[in-house]
């Protein structure tokens, strides 16, 4: 059962979770484990309808900062036992992750990541890349110089995820209402009030803004000024296969990746450096291009020669919530008391969030530092000190 | 005996049944009930049972099928090979039609 609220919205509540994705969804819950009871979830279109359904799917430790790693490894041991937590088939499946290059200069910074990530207890090793033929028998390795492999790292279905979440949520008593839409908020002397939807009001001492690429818009309604910028990337589905994939794979080259689903399906995507970076949800376009298609049939019949005769079903567009560094925003802003964010993700929340949402829960219910999200605070665009992540592909 | 089972989606052997079964688990709009069933996920993309699948979810809703939101159509029209794509020219930035109102 999915369950979704009808009706006006309460008139009080405990906590209101803006967004209805993998953020907003395991905050919500992780909240309820943590205790706080009359949360309410707002979802503006359909559970998974912004960023996390439109993603890829993929989960990989494969970093190179130390926050990012450790949130991904903590959130792979979440997914490891997720479909068991949630009681719902979540189809995670650790197939690896094998990240290429063709570029020797890339070589340097694949071989200090593998040493970052061991030190972290990840199991990444460097590959020559005729190794890489025994992890995907038919990749073309004639540019290949070199390249990463995770075993660990894998992918799983986001819907599946999402819905296990709501149900999840929806045992803990937390409702969520779809279709509904934030249309303003409230604040008195720099505390949270209230939440305004076109289903009434909430009053609500505490609001979490998990609302992906509209973040930086709501933040906006409470003062709170984000970074972020939005870019549209897009994706595609082809026809089922039998099983001939097992990893994700992702070149740092071109941007490409790709992965088999579960229904045998590859699934995969490419960046464009012309897509503009955005910042008013309504020049928002998640329209598909033409360009995209070509551009990705190229790359990966590039890598992959024998998928020149798969079919390509179906193609569609998301958008990413890009911070400077590329790396999350995390925790509350001083003077607004009440007020917290989890957004920012730049294209990885879908892999970062069980975890996030379980820090942030603990985080907000016993205000315990937390030395992750502290390193992610707002405040650190100020601060000047920046250390983005290098493997922000796709 | 069971039943005759009645196939709602052809391509994707989704029957009638598994339709009202995955509403009354919840999923409640055809955007949903697409991702969970795999209803107009195949060859044809909706075009044989896109129509279909709305009339039996006004029907489950108990409205006119005119109050039923549709899927949103993605392109391309006809599956194509990776190989036909990879051979077309790189065009500029333009979108397909299919306004995603949902989307922005």
């Amino acid at each position: 059962m999915i369950p979704l609220s009808q009706g006006p919205v309460p008139a009080t509540a405990d906590a209101v979770i803006v967004g209805g994705g993998i953020n907003g969804l395991a905050t919500a819950y992780e909240l309820a484990q943590q205790g706080l009871k009359n949360i309410v979830v707002i979802e503006k279109n359909y559970i998974g309808s912004g960023s996390t359904g439109r993603c890829g799917g993929g989960i990989r430790q494969q970093w190179t900062t130390e926050e990012n790693i450790r949130l991904a490894q903590e959130s792979v041991r979440m997914y490891e036992g997720m479909s068991a937590e949630l009681g719902y088939q979540v189809f995670f499946r650790q197939g690896g992750y094998l990240m290429i290059t063709e570029s020797e200069a890339d070589l340097p910074a694949l071989r200090s990541a593998v040493e970052l990530q061991n030190r972290c207890n990840v199991p990444t090793e460097f590959l020559q890349p005729e190794d890489c033929l025994k992890i995907v028998p038919d990749l073309d390795i004639s540019r290949l110089k070199g390249a990463t492999f995770c075993p660990k790292d894998g992918t799983a279905y986001p819907f599946a995820v999402v819905w296990g979440y709501a149900r999840a949520c929806h045992r803990k008593g937390v409702r969520v209402f779809i279709r509904t839409a934030v249309t303003g908020v409230d604040s008195v002397d720099g505390r949270v009030t209230g939440v305004q939807t076109d289903r009434g009001t909430i009053s609500t001492p505490l609001v979490v803004n998990c609302a992906g690429p509209w973040a930086r818009h709501l933040a906006g309604l409470f003062g709170v000024e984000l970074p972020n910028r939005q870019e549209r990337h897009e994706i595609m589905v082809s026809e089922s296969l039998k099983p001939f994939l097992d990893p994700m794979v992702i070149s740092i080259t071109d941007g490409i990746y790709f992965s088999q689903s579960m229904r045998g399906e590859i699934v995969g995507g490419i960046g464009d450096p012309a897509e503009p970076q955005l910042e008013d949800p309504r020049t928002f376009d998640t329209r598909s291009q033409l360009r995209f298609a070509i551009r990705f049939a190229r790359a990966l019949t590039g890598l992959y020669p024998r998928a020149r005769g798969v079919r390509m079903m179906r193609q569609w567009a998301g958008m990413y919530d890009v911070t400077p560094d590329h790396r999350p925003i995390l925790g509350g802003v001083p003077g607004l008391d009440g007020y917290y964010h989890i957004c920012g993700f730049s294209g990885h929340g879908f892999m970062l969030g069980p975890m996030t949402g379980r820090r942030m829960a603990r985080f907000i219910t016993t205000g315990r530092p937390d030395d992750i999200i502290a390193s992610l605070s707002l405040d650190r665009f100020e601060n000047g000190e920046l250390q983005a992540d290098a493997f922000v592909v796709g | 005996m069971s039943q005759p089972k009645v196939f709602l989606c052809k391509c994707e052997d989704v029957t009638l049944e598994e339709f009202r079964e995955a509403y009354r688990e919840g999923f409640t709009e055809l955007e949903s009930l697409k991702r969970y069933t795999g209803v107009g996920t195949g060859f044809c993309q909706g075009k044989s049972c896109l129509s279909e699948s709305a009339i039996e979810l006004a029907t489950l809703r108990e409205v006119p099928p005119g109050e039923i939101r549709l899927t949103n159509i993605r392109p391309p029209a006809e599956p194509l090979t990776f190989g036909q794509l990879a051979a077309l020219d790189i065009p500029d930035a333009a979108t397909a039609p299919g306004a995603e109102e949902d989307e922005r």
